[in-house]
């Protein structure tokens, strides 16, 4: 076995241990802390891209789930300005999409809705509607894709390329053209399979990837995020 | 109580299905207290068409997609002192911002209505006219939310907000302090 250095530092002034080569996040929720995250999952490498897992490390913006602890460092967490700044930044994805809550089948189990349920968004927003155009592609037997409800998180790019090694999915186009795309000319035409990791419900963090016929087995009012609050079902991992 | 003046509510539905309405009348019981506490102005439960005098809130259901809601919504911001978005529609457009779908079209509107009027495989219009009556009100060229149009102070999310939901965001407004939701209130659908 490695010798295993122990690091230890401090969230929001609770000291914590961790093993060094950790991430901030990981070290986190060993210790039972939830950071508020979108595009970082369990088993998936972190890639950092949605911000909302924003720390303040020694007093510097950082992604906690890309960013190694250090000995001695100071993480703030939960402070009023940084749930501002994941408010804004939930609330920019809600509006650069067309994420209509009431007509959509992963609602309740939405954890871009649950992230907006945690941060209490409820007020008028100072940002524009885009209301973009974009593709919904029905063409698979076993699956659709919505992509209006896309936040390009890449979670099904990396379940597909480093758990399914099938590279189902990729992105297309750069900044706000930025999309997720499938290596054929539609969903049909790929290699893709219900059965694929990246298809599997935690995969999505919205209603993007559909699995047809299973949208409302679970009613609304019943499902997950309905009866509690993200980050609060604390679990303890066991590896 | 009966010495105090009572608060003013009025509320009203532009695009949206009386739902929120229907949602409002699921404080059950709670609704005695209400009008114990407040007095309907212009609203659809009594059928009251124009805002008598000025009001201490107004409930707004639904986004605008034809001019008479602006102007209702318009006459709302002028005559209620706090202004409250309810649901989802008032909030974003809801469901009717489907159509700004087509809203990147060089002529959005004529294609929302051939859609609906002229081409749609679905349409049960024999003479394939779109309506015209002068009193129809004029369609906009896309759903707008609420908060695009007026100053809106408050927003109650949901498709409809649930009774307690409203019932706890109106009796802080009516004691006068800020809305303040529970976050296991907050729901979007």
């Amino acid at each position: 076995m490695t010798t295993e250095t122990t690091i230890t530092f401090t969230i929001d002034g609770q000291t914590i241990e961790g093993r060094a080569g950790q991430s901030i996040m990981d070290a986190a929720d060993q210790a039972g802390i939830y950071i508020p995250r979108l595009c970082d999952v369990e088993g998936l490498h972190p890639q950092g891209s949605c911000r909302v897992c924003t720390v303040k490390a020694n007093g510097r913006s950082t992604a906690s789930c890309t960013q190694p602890i250090e000995e001695g460092l100071e993480v703030e967490n939960e402070t009023r300005e940084l749930r501002n700044y994941r408010r804004d930044l939930v609330r920019m994805l809600f509006h650069e999409g067309n994420h209509l809550c009431p007509i959509c089948e992963a609602s309740g189990n939405c954890e871009l809705q649950a992230m907006a349920y945690r941060l209490g968004i409820t007020q008028a927003s100072k940002f524009p509607y885009l209301q973009p155009v974009r593709p919904l592609d029905a063409s698979h037997p076993d699956i659709a894709l919505d992509t209006n409800r896309c936040i390009r998180c890449g979670r099904c790019i990396r379940a597909s390329k480093d758990i399914d090694g099938k590279h189902v999915f990729g992105y297309v186009g750069r900044g706000i053209e930025k999309q997720v795309g499938v290596n054929g000319s539609k969903l049909s035409k790929t290699n893709v399979s219900i059965e694929d990791y990246a298809i599997s419900p935690d995969v999505c963090p919205v209603g993007c990837i559909i699995r047809k016929g299973e949208g409302f087995k679970t009613p609304i009012g019943a499902r997950k995020y309905d009866q509690s609050i993200i980050g609060t079902d604390k679990k303890q991992p066991g590896n | 109580m009966s010495d105090s003046p009572k608060k003013r509510l009025a509320t009203t539905s532009l695009a949206g299905c009386f739902g929120c309405h229907m949602s409002l009348l699921d404080i059950d019981e709670r609704i005695l207290a209400l009008i114990e506490q407040v007095e309907f102005d212009r609203s659809p439960i009594n059928d009251i068409k124009k805002i008598t005098r000025r009001c201490d809130v107004g409930l707004i259901e639904g986004g605008c997609c034809n001019e008479e809601n602006v102007h209702t919504l318009q006459e709302f911001r002028r005559k209620c002192d706090v202004l409250v978005a309810v649901g989802q529609c008032a909030i974003m457009g809801g469901l009717p911002v489907m159509r700004n779908a087509i809203m990147h079209s060089d002529d959005p509107l004529k294609e929302c209505l051939y859609e609906a009027y002229i081409d749609s495989p679905y349409i049960q219009n024999d003479n394939h006219q779109i309506p015209n009556d002068p009193a129809l009100p004029l369609i906009l060229d896309r759903v707008y939310s609420c908060s695009e149009v007026v100053k809106i102070d408050y927003q109650i999310p949901g498709c409809p907000p649930s009774g307690d939901m409203l019932w706890q965001t109106l009796t802080s407004l009516i004691e006068g302090r800020p809305e303040n939701l529970p976050l296991e209130l907050i729901k979007y659908d």
